[in-house]
């Protein structure tokens, strides 16, 4: 690397290249991956196999989905508003990957390290609701629209309860910056934010009621911002045939895919990073260090993934006003009562 | 009122209206949408043509007929009473066995002759497994419009077990053309009885697994109860029938109340719904009340395998039926409700008219009146509740 950065602009615009490309990287091999997890998940649950022709227990069948995917005509109805209808897939996936440039995936490999990490992913990723909306009013279609409005509601109102959960975090960890958060939380598993943070005993044990809330709090959340069964609404397939999605096709529609994957793997890893002790290990010194902290870290996120997933298969979904419900009458009263306690406990 | 200050804006009951203080009504646009009959959940060809206020739906019409294969025309151009049975078949093809057992009633009523008693046994044994087989198809796709895909294929599991029993009897896993007027085209084959007893033994934790994993699900409750409400005068006056006017909390079995076949003999009970999660008649009645009938066919089924007697399976009838003039109505209990067919014998060898009364077709009747003011996502479900079968309700 220091040869690299001796080699003066280019250089350096040659490792920021690397360096920001690493998460797409990142994103495609996870994207196989789970997508294999999920079908694979999904069929055993349902008491079935699941690919087992392709490659050897199917292995191979993410590639074949995606060259599948691939080689599909790329249609675009006459009605539709085409540049929007272009754009829409884009402007999704670049609010998750946007938001991966402040994940802390391990005490070395930040994207950016900035101060305000916590608040660019929230923000950054709200350009998922314009993409949706986009595509879904660009399609031209009336049950994409309904797709479209419903993930507008569904991602703006959920965004409080996250917001608020975050703000518990920040206000135990006392930073934004995601390093930071997670350096506060190493030296083990009782160490966590879940379980009350690095703090003296009796604050510890006071604290560890209302994070624990938060955290399931924080996940539900998650699973609504990401529209995951049981907050898929924007997507109900029995309903609104496909969603804002339904007019997509091909690689477009990959694209919406792939964001929806990576969505999952983002809010799974500001959990991970705020509440469950980020890439430290959950054995104090033991196991410890850059690369042990990429595995922990991808650990504990495909865990919540692997939650999410199992979520998904179980459920079923909840109705339009019953999520609004859900998010102003439950959750955030929930928070605000945490915040209230959390504060109070840290003052003391 | 009372000097207190007007609100500005106050929400009549109208959907789609808004009064502003000084009276005036504002009025919202609606959208009228076409929901299939290319759409996940309109389980086949069903077309509605939804007004909507938003989610909020102020008329439903549904549009029918894609798949009218003119049962009635094809019946009357048959070369014999026999060759009915396959086009019944084809009726509601979920419940094929039910549609065959209710011709079958008919036509001998019509040339009042009896059938064998282990011809009986054996219909009442393969209709019930039909029923639950029926059943199955109805709450799993309930839960995949629900929005739960596991149930689905729990329930497909099992049916897919009632299936091979099926085929192992005549050969065929769908549509059987296996009872006949006056009989039975095959007698069961010697280790059905074996099986049969297997599946009934292996099928009763699995009913208790599924409620679990689906019926006392808080969400699916909170999405059934007291969603599409169907109380018992609107579904007496609309001639619902089966579980549909069951779970409206009318006490009313064909197989009881107008006595066919052997089911006399058996210890069961009709079940209605209770209201037991939201009010008596709602999505979530309906459901119960499909499940609670699974398990009453079981015991049937068990019943009727322990008591089956030896004997022919195909009563003395002549080759070629020729019925004396008449007419006759029969009805029997197929799992979506009344099956009635109305027989007119012209005295020749094939009939003048079959008109069959179809219980989808009726129960769909209802939906209009039971759906206004709920929701679109409701709108699923409750269709899925009315459980339709559009190959009966076009015939």
């Amino acid at each position: 690397m220091e040869a690299l950065e001796n080699l003066g602009v280019w250089g350096s615009i040659l490792i920021a290249v690397v360096w920001s490309a690493l998460p797409i990287v990142f994103i495609l091999l996870y994207a196989l991956v789970t997508l294999y997890a999920e079908m694979k998940i999904a069929a055993h649950i349902q008491d079935r196999l699941a690919y087992m022709r392709t490659g050897w227990h199917g292995t191979l069948q993410p590639f074949a989905d995606i060259l599948k995917l691939l080689q599909k005509e790329d249609t675009i109805s006459s009605a539709a508003d085409r540049k929007l209808f272009r754009l829409a897939p884009y402007v999704v996936f670049m609010g998750t990957y946007g938001a991966f440039s402040a994940i802390p995936f391990s005490s070395i490999y930040i994207g950016s390290n900035i101060d305000l990490g916590v608040f660019f992913i929230v923000a950054v990723s709200s350009l998922v609701v314009v993409g949706i909306l986009m595509g879904g009013w660009a399609s031209n279609n009336k049950w994409s629209i309904f797709g479209a409005m419903r993930s507008a509601a569904q991602m703006v109102s959920y965004e409080i309860p996250t917001a608020l959960a975050i703000l518990i975090a920040v206000m135990i960890t006392g930073s934004l910056n995601l390093q930071d958060v997670t350096k506060f939380q190493e030296g083990g598993i009782h160490n966590w934010v879940v379980f009350g943070g690095p703090l003296p005993l009796t604050q510890k044990l006071l604290l560890i009621p209302f994070t624990l809330v938060t955290f399931i709090i924080l996940f539900i959340a998650s699973l609504a911002e990401v529209n995951r069964t049981p907050f898929d609404l924007p997507e109900a397939e029995s309903e609104l045939v496909q969603g804002f999605n339904t007019e997509y096709s091909g690689m477009r529609f990959a694209m919406f895919y792939l964001a929806e994957y990576a969505n999952m793997f983002l809010v799974s890893a500001v959990t991970v990073a705020l509440f469950l002790g980020g890439w430290t290990s959950p054995f104090g010194s033991f196991l410890s260090g850059p690369v042990w902290g990429l595995f922990w870290f991808i650990g504990k996120c495909l865990l919540l993934v692997f939650l999410q997933i199992w979520i998904r298969w179980t459920l079923p979904r909840l109705r339009v006003d019953q999520l609004m419900y859900t998010s102003w009458k439950v959750l955030t009263p929930f928070l605000f009562v945490c915040i209230f306690g959390v504060g109070l406990i840290l003052v003391l | 009122m009372n000097g207190s200050k007007t609100l500005l804006t106050s929400y009549v009951s109208q959907p789609g209206e808004i009064k502003t203080s000084s009276g005036k009504t504002l009025r919202t646009d609606e959208m009228i949408i076409n929901m299939g009959p290319q759409h996940p959940s309109t389980h086949g060809v069903l077309r509605l043509e939804i007004v909507v206020d938003g989610e909020i739906i102020v008329d439903v019409i549904p549009h029918i007929g894609y798949l009218h294969r003119c049962f009635e025309k094809h019946a009357e151009h048959m070369t014999n009473y026999q060759q009915v049975i396959p086009y019944a078949d084809r009726m509601d093809y979920v419940a094929a066995m039910n549609m065959e057992q209710g011709y079958a009633v008919a036509m001998e009523r019509m040339l009042k002759i009896e059938v064998p008693e282990r011809v009986e046994y054996i219909r009442v044994i393969m209709a019930e497994l039909q029923r639950i087989a029926s059943h199955l198809v109805a709450v799993g796709t309930f839960g995949i419009d629900a929005g739960a895909f596991t149930p689905f294929l729990y329930a497909f599991h099992d049916r897919e077990r009632i299936l091979d029993l099926f085929e192992m009897t005549c050969g065929a896993r769908l549509l059987y053309n296996y009872i006949w007027v006056g009989g039975l085209s095959h007698d069961l084959p010697p280790q059905f009885i074996d099986k049969a007893k297997e599946f009934c033994k292996y099928y009763r934790p699995r009913i208790k697994e599924f409620n679990d994993l689906l019926t006392y699900n808080e969400i699916f409750v909170k999405r059934t109860a007291n969603v599409g409400v169907l109380p018992k005068d609107v579904a007496i006056n609309y001639a619902c029938s089966g579980p549909m006017l069951r779970a409206s909390g009318v006490n009313w079995d064909l197989r009881r109340d107008d006595p066919y076949s052997v089911y006399d003999r058996f210890e069961w009970e009709p079940q209605v719904g209770k209201g037991e999660m939201g009010t008596v008649g709602d999505t979530w009645d309906r459901h119960i009340v499909r499940m609670r009938e699974i398990e009453q066919s079981v015991n049937i089924i068990e019943q009727a395998l322990a008591g089956i007697p030896e004997g022919n399976v195909q009563a003395a009838i002549p080759k070629r039926i020729r019925p004396e003039r008449g007419e006759i109505y029969a009805r029997t209990e197929a799992p979506r409700g009344e099956i009635g067919y109305y027989i007119v014998s012209d005295g020749s060898t094939t009939p003048f008219r079959v008109k069959a009364r179809s219980p989808a077709f009726v129960n769909l009747s209802v939906l209009p009146e039971i759906s206004r003011g709920a929701m679109l996502a409701d709108l699923v479900l409750i269709a899925a509740g009315v459980d339709i079968v559009l190959g009966e309700v076009d015939r």
